[in-house]
């Protein structure tokens, strides 16, 4: 009766022709090395995935034994619990882990970061109707524009008295609740007061949709399109057009593990950027896509995720198509590097929005939790240098903040003040809101 | 110094786990339980409650909710996941075996919540046992029906009487080394590709 599905290496598919053939696992005096990794079903533990289907643990001599779980706070916790070596964990998981954050902080790690995107915003098509009146939308307008839709229809609400909106994101630390409130306050929207935040499992978000028990999601693929392809959602923005740059998931392991197993904690990072470099291909996205829709895996329409992996978005109802590039990135541009900076725009967001105190010991904890020498021993000069771990956030063309702010990690007080809409001075969150 | 009695709640989508455990905790002399069958509106209850414990079934997705219930509310304390005493690996496998996760307030002593989480366990796997053994049952008197199919088709097929046409099947499956049942299905299967 057991959900959590266990999955052998053993059954790993053999790669096609032309790629680079795994060889067989020669290391000598040392045996196979087998790595427990606890994933949640979505498309960004493709590189996870990958590595275990298509031999590249196994060139390195590790079996990885893949355990599907049903919630992050089991992740965490059958981690903490040394249940599993490794997991695939939303990005801010580390961080909150080492701020103490959360119902069981233990310390954890990531050396390794699986890629950027996935995630978008859905809207119910009915709350979309009502921006589209409001704003004069013409459903190909920009993330901004579509915040301050939504904006606009919530003042009105307000208005005439009608109950806030509620929106699901997936777990507290998570990408998806910094990104649905990076967006939501961009447009002018205060996450806190305005509308009403609550977890929703990415697996019921649609259906809570179709249900009306939500107005709207943030979530991972594939389920923002699931929905879109139901009828019952619009999209209407995507990480890209938040920011490219965020950090989605990374793999987490526990600092004890790590510094006991350095061998092991190396060569799977040498095998998951291999993988992630696969990953990235073009010619191998339908292997990935065929891989990931098995039942073991993510369990969605095999066409659903192909599309996903390239991009390829129907939007709406109405079947309007908008391709997003480089909506997942797995191994480009140091995708896969676990940058400090991150971690700290991370904490960064946990201030804005309440969760935690600006602290001195808050920046080292949350800089602890991004493991760039670890990266950088395994993959030696396929790293970036040092001087890159702590870097300017959203400055770059093509990287910027859908509001155009710049996170400048040495002066984080200054960021989080200048943002309009923050939780300086919370109110008291009702009990019948969750 | 007496304890107060513990308060305890109790989440869990399947009404008759539920019910198992509430009995096993109330037998163990806890009156404080209250059983919920969905998260919808649980923040209100904890309030209202200040529960001491909090079972949740391991595979309810619902948990990343709690979380962010209590990340939001601060009013249950300062909710620890699991145990409190983080090297008993053999409790915390033996919870996770059995599927269930629990939350408690910081604070409470680890002898007071341990018996709490070991009558959970245990029942959730008496839940389980239940479970399987009313598989067994159904598969039980399915093979016992295709026995008695297969009989009566050897006793028409061949003109057995129904002890032979049962010893016939015995000793057939014996030979093959095979379930008697296995040995059933074939004859139906087989009778029903000849006869039409």
């Amino acid at each position: 009766m057991n959900a959590l599905t266990n999955i052998d290496e053993s059954k790993a598919r053999k790669l096609s022709a032309g790629d680079a053939l795994p060889a067989p696992a020669i290391v000598v005096g040392e045996g196979s090395r087998t790595v427990r990794a606890g994933f949640i079903p979505l498309v960004d533990a493709a590189v996870l995935i990958a590595a275990a289907e298509f031999g590249f643990a196994q060139k390195e001599g590790i079996t990885l034994d893949l355990v599907k779980d049903v919630s992050w706070a089991n992740v965490r916790d059958r981690l903490a619990f040394r249940q599993f070596d490794v997991a695939h964990m939303l990005s801010p998981m580390p961080v909150a882990a080492m701020l103490g954050l959360g119902s069981n902080p233990s310390p954890t790690i990531t050396p390794f970061s699986l890629g950027r995107g996935g995630n978008a915003i859905t809207l119910s098509t009915r709350l979309y109707a009502e921006m589209q009146e409001e704003g004069n939308l013409v459903a190909s307008e920009g993330a901004l524009a579509s915040a301050e839709a939504l904006a606009a229809v919530i003042r009105r609400a307000q208005a005439a008295g009608r109950p806030r909106l509620t929106l699901g994101v997936t777990y507290p630390f998570s990408s998806h609740n910094y990104e649905f409130r990076y967006w939501l306050a961009a447009g002018g929207v205060d996450p806190d007061r305005d509308v009403k935040l609550i977890v929703v499992p990415p697996p019921m978000t649609s259906d809570a949709l179709a249900a009306g028990a939500i107005d709207g999601f943030c979530v991972g693929a594939p389920w923002n399109m699931v929905a879109s392809e139901r009828g019952v959602g619009r999209i209407v923005a995507t990480k890209q057009d938040i920011w490219p740059s965020a950090p989605e998931k990374v793999i987490g392991m526990r600092p004890d593990w790590a510094d006991a197993n350095p061998e092991t904690v190396s060569r799977l990072i040498v095998a998951l950027e291999a993988a992630a470099r696969w990953c990235d291909a073009a010619e191998n996205r339908t292997a990935l896509a065929e891989v990931l829709a098995d039942q073991r895996y993510v369990a969605a329409p095999v066409d659903i995720l192909r599309r996903v992996l390239a991009g390829e978005f129907t939007v709406d109802p109405e079947g309007n198509q908008r391709v997003v590039d480089d909506y997942f990135v797995f191994h480009a541009g140091f995708a896969n590097f676990p940058r400090p900076s991150q971690a700290l725009w991370i904490y960064s967001q946990m201030v804005r929005w309440g969760q935690a105190a600006l602290s001195a010991g808050g920046l080292e904890a949350s800089i602890s939790a991004y493991r760039p020498d670890l990266y950088r021993r395994a993959l030696g000069s396929g790293a970036p240098p040092a001087e890159a771990d702590i870097a300017i956030e959203g400055a770059m063309p093509g990287d910027r903040f859908m509001d155009g702010h710049v996170f400048d990690p040495e002066h984080i007080r200054d960021y989080v003040d200048a943002f309009p809409v923050k939780a300086t001075n919370l109110p008291h969150t009702s009990l019948d809101d969750i | 110094m007496p304890h107060r009695d513990l308060t305890i709640l109790v989440i869990d989508e399947n009404a008759i786990r539920a019910s198992i455990i509430e009995e096993g905790l109330r037998e163990a002399g806890h009156g404080n339980v209250t059983v919920i069958h969905e998260v919808h509106g649980v923040a209100r209850i904890i309030e209202t409650l200040q529960p001491d414990v909090i079972v949740i079934d391991i595979e309810n997705p619902n948990r990343d909710m709690m979380e962010h219930l209590f990340q939001l509310t601060r009013t249950v304390g300062r909710p620890i996941a699991m145990f409190v005493d983080r090297s008993d690996t053999a409790s915390i496998e033996a919870a996770v075996e059995a599927g269930v996760s629990a939350y408690v307030i910081d604070g409470l002593k680890k002898e007071r919540v341990k018996p709490i989480l070991d009558m959970a366990v245990s029942r959730f796997n008496a839940f389980s046992r239940l479970q399987r053994e009313l598989a067994d049952a159904k598969s039980a008197l399915e093979e016992r029906k295709l026995v008695e199919r297969a009989k009566g088709i050897l006793m028409k097929m061949r003109g057995l009487s129904e002890e032979e046409a049962f010893t016939l099947l015995r000793q057939t499956a014996m030979n093959e080394k095979k379930k008697i049942s296995e040995i059933a299905q074939s004859v139906v299967t087989a009778a029903g590709l000849l006869i039409r």
